[in-house]
């Protein structure tokens, strides 16, 4: 019966989509029509060769759903890949500006890569990070399989969707002009879709749990999952012009817009890529340091504070703008008193370490989850600090800004994600180890030093950049054009791309090892039946 | 992974464990919980300094008197207060006067420094090293001319715009898509333009394309070639190059013609700024 109607659904779902071609008013909203019809009509092919079919009577209630994860992992190190290379192009694109090909203008210059690559690398390669090991810990620290069935497969398909269609559609021309929250409007409304069915598979599984207590990791997944869901319906409210056309027009205007925008942008940055990840670090850097957590008191606290303050830094984007000062002032406050409770998940995390610190030595996967809580540590110094008016106004639209993302992104979320596959692919794949320690060393230096070129190079030509615009003659005129600064910061582009260069190489010969240890490394039994811990 | 119990700091856990993993009871560290009170005592003092809080009618302005708008507005009363006295001579004086004048030459330099660097460096280049299609100011080869008189006009008003009915003006005829001239006329012309000034495409093609010039370029541009300040027409006997001197250059000009615009400034920059980025830019190399 459930096939028929998801038979119905399909053949509607392709039927109208290939009329929304039919009428498409823009290249990317026929583009997208075009695949979502091509998906929905493959399914509709697959369901119907499965209607009838004698059922799968097994009961697998008692075992960890760990399929779903496995193509995780697999998406998670793929889609790194693309973003880590769209992120090197578009760095050397910077340098050498010949690289934006006449050839290739209006599809694969500067201005549509980029928000591929940030796209890419936070929501392909993050989300798909945050969403295989949200379901990996969340059985496990449930002992429960995963609620919903196979909604979890449904929450990972359609992300896979979400993605593919938001790249097409940035290459081709759809964007709304807001950083990070790119993506039209039916792009958007697919995403509300997946992500409430993802809280639903989350809190379900939660309910069901066989442990008296939630683990403070879905603590923070939980944060995480309601937080980006309030803040991408919020943010993406907007009308579209036309049913037939990908173009739509914001609800908010002007400065309320902006304040919008950053509000959404900050907490992508806080939620997303902090308490997500610091998810992560909960439950990974226990379990490869076989330690028990530093202090549950800690872990309380900060979390508390970590979400109430996060949701209202968003200010600090807007210094020295139309945004009144009081919005601006609260913004730098509510940052500056961030600081300890970001610095909270870093204690809890390297103190974990204690009575295990000799492992750093042997074991090159903790020395990865260790470094990526060192870059945690300084960006969470260095946004306080940039968010101070002052420092602001030197490092506001520099290139710092872009250094203090990446050692955020490259040394934080990157690395923790590295640490989580490496530990997740021997265990999913019922592997003895990884295929290999030396390789997992090389990609250790090779992201360490790129990651170290990139934010230094950023830091001097940010810091440089600033005092530039800002230098005054004796008269009190400006001493330099912004082309001076521009053709001033070239070695240090140079550089930038290097790092860049060596962070990817670091990925490819991650990806190789995790290919080698699924195809080379010694089988053992498999145990993913769900069982209360003692 | 279960610790033996001897392996445990004595703070001892939770109680609690999940897959493994067991929590122990330390207290926060001091040094945490002190300075994340003085962020937070810092933070409540510097909302009632500053401008934070909002009520029904605006928000609390703090005690400091502190205001981003208030701020930018009195730097630039400051900096036009400083400067005031030497605008007023700078965009009164005779115009030849503030080159012989040391002071004003050396004050119009920086300042119209600062202009040319936020408003003509775009299409002009820096330090006006010129683009194709947008002429290098730095030579001593001008369009328009190239006293303070000239470089003050050109500014004022600018080039064909249709913005200032006193912008400098000429239209070179499109002798090939206007069809003024056969193919093989413009063939021969450019031939000779390019004999001018170095070697042409196609030697055989020059004496014809003499004649063609004088019936129908040397009006404006000169029996020798040598240009026109006043029509704004190019010398064409001295390698210099708007446009390009080639050969599928110069048969694009010679056919379709070519129609460079600048804006009139006097409406977005002050007299005393025009002056000084005309003195800056009469500076430059090849002011005459």
């Amino acid at each position: 019966m459930l096939n028929y109607i998801k038979l119905i659904a399909l053949g509607l779902i392709t039927f109208f989509a290939l009329i929304a071609a039919n009428y498409a008013r823009d290249l990317a909203y026929l583009v997208n029509a075009l695949t979502i019809a091509l998906v929905a009509g493959g399914m509709f092919v697959w369901v119907l060769r499965n209607t009838d079919e004698p059922a799968d009577t097994r009961d697998y209630s008692n075992e960890y759903m760990d399929g779903v994860i496995r193509a995780g992992v697999i998406a998670t190190a793929l889609w790194g890949i693309v973003g880590f290379l769209a992120g090197t192009f578009i760095a050397f694109q910077l340098a050498f500006p010949a690289l934006n090909f006449e050839w290739a203008q209006g599809y694969m210059n500067f201005g549509r890569l980029r928000p591929l690559h940030t796209s890419a690398v936070i929501f392909a390669f993050g989300g798909n990070a945050l969403i295989a090991t949200s379901f990996y810990v969340v059985q496990r620290t449930s002992a429960a399989r995963l609620w919903g069935g196979n909604l979890a497969w449904f929450v990972f398909w359609g992300f896979q969707l979400v993605i593919v269609l938001a790249a097409t559609g940035y290459l081709l021309g759809a964007t709304q002009g807001k950083e990070y929250a790119e993506p039209e409007w039916y792009v958007d409304w697919w995403l509300t879709i997946v992500w409430v069915t993802y809280l639903a598979v989350f809190v379900g599984t939660l309910v069901k749990r066989k442990e008296p207590h939630i683990y403070v990791a879905n603590w923070f997944y939980l944060s995480f999952i309601i937080t980006v869901a309030m803040l991408h319906l919020i943010n993406n409210l907007s009308i579209p012009v036309s049913i037939w056309g990908s173009k739509s027009v914001q609800l908010f205007s002007g400065v309320q817009d902006a304040m919008t925008q950053w509000w959404y942008g900050h907490n992508a940055v806080g939620f997303f890529l902090t308490a997500g990840f610091l998810a992560m670090m909960y439950y990974f850097v226990p379990k490869q340091a076989g330690r028990p957590v530093y202090s549950y008191k800690l872990s309380i606290i900060h979390f508390w504070a970590l979400i109430f303050l996060y949701i209202w830094a968003g200010p600090h984007h807007l210094h020295y703008t139309a945004l009144p000062d009081w919005a601006a002032t609260l913004g730098m406050v509510f940052s500056v008193i961030l600081w300890m409770p970001s610095w909270g998940g870093m204690i809890n995390g390297l103190m974990t370490l204690s009575g295990a610190w000799d492992k750093l030595r042997t074991d090159p996967v903790i020395r990865m989850m260790v470094i990526s809580l060192g870059f945690y540590g300084m960006s969470t110094f260095e946004g306080p600090m940039m968010s101070i008016r002052a420092v602001n106004s030197l490092s506001h639209y520099t290139d710092w800004t872009i250094g203090h993302v990446h050692s955020g992104a490259l040394g934080w979320n990157g690395m923790i994600t590295f640490g989580c596959l490496y530990f997740l692919v021997p265990k999913l794949w019922n592997k003895e180890r990884l295929y290999s320690l030396s390789l997992v060393s090389w990609h250790f230096w090779l992201a360490t030093i790129g990651i170290i070129l990139y934010a230094a190079s950023m830091w001097v030509t940010g810091i440089m950049e600033g005092l530039m615009w800002r230098e005054v003659d004796a008269n009190g005129f400006l001493v330099n054009s912004f082309a001076d600064t521009v053709s001033a910061k070239l070695p240090m582009y140079v550089v930038r791309g290097l790092g860049g260069v060596m962070f990817l190489s670091g990925a490819i010969i991650m990806c190789y090892n995790l290919y080698m240890t699924v195809r080379r490394s010694p089988a053992i039994q498999a145990d993913n039946s769900a069982v209360p811990a003692e | 992974m279960a610790q033996k119990p001897e392996d445990k700091p004595d703070v001892g856990t939770t109680g609690h464990e999940w897959d493994g993993i067991e929590e122990l009871n330390n207290p926060l560290p001091r040094w945490w919980v002190w300075v994340f009170y003085i962020t937070i005592i810092w933070g409540v003092w510097y909302t009632v300094a500053y401008p934070a809080w909002p009520m029904i009618s605006g928000a609390t302005e703090g005690y400091m008197g502190w205001s981003t708008r208030a701020n930018v507005a009195a730097d630039i009363e400051e900096a036009e207060a400083a400067n005031a006295e030497i605008n007023t001579r700078l965009a009164s004086v005779e115009l030849t006067e503030i080159t012989s004048d040391a002071e004003l030459q050396g004050y119009a330099r920086s300042a119209g420094e600062a202009v040319f660097n936020t408003w003509c460096v775009q299409c002009h280049g820096r330090e006006g090293g010129g683009f194709v299609g947008y002429p290098t100011l730095s030579d001593d080869d001008w369009l328009w001319g190239g006293t303070m008189e000239d470089i003050h006009l050109t500014i004022s008003h600018g080039i064909r715009n249709e913005e200032d009915p006193d912008a400098r003006y000429s239209e070179m005829p499109a002798f090939g898509r206007d069809e003024l001239l056969a193919e093989e006329e413009i063939v021969q012309v450019v031939n000779y333009v390019m004999s001018l000034s170095g070697e042409a495409q196609d030697p055989a093609q020059v004496e014809a394309g003499a004649t063609v010039y004088a019936d129908n370029c040397a009006a404006c541009h000169g029996e020798a070639a040598e240009g026109d300040v006043f029509q704004g027409a190019p010398n064409l006997n001295d390698a210099i190059w708007l446009y390009g001197g080639d050969y599928a250059s110069l048969m694009e000009t010679v056919n379709n013609a070519r129609f460079g615009v600048m804006p009139n400034w006097n409406s977005r920059l002050t007299e005393a700024e025009i002056r000084a980025v005309t003195a800056y830019v009469h500076q430059l190399g090849g002011g005459e």
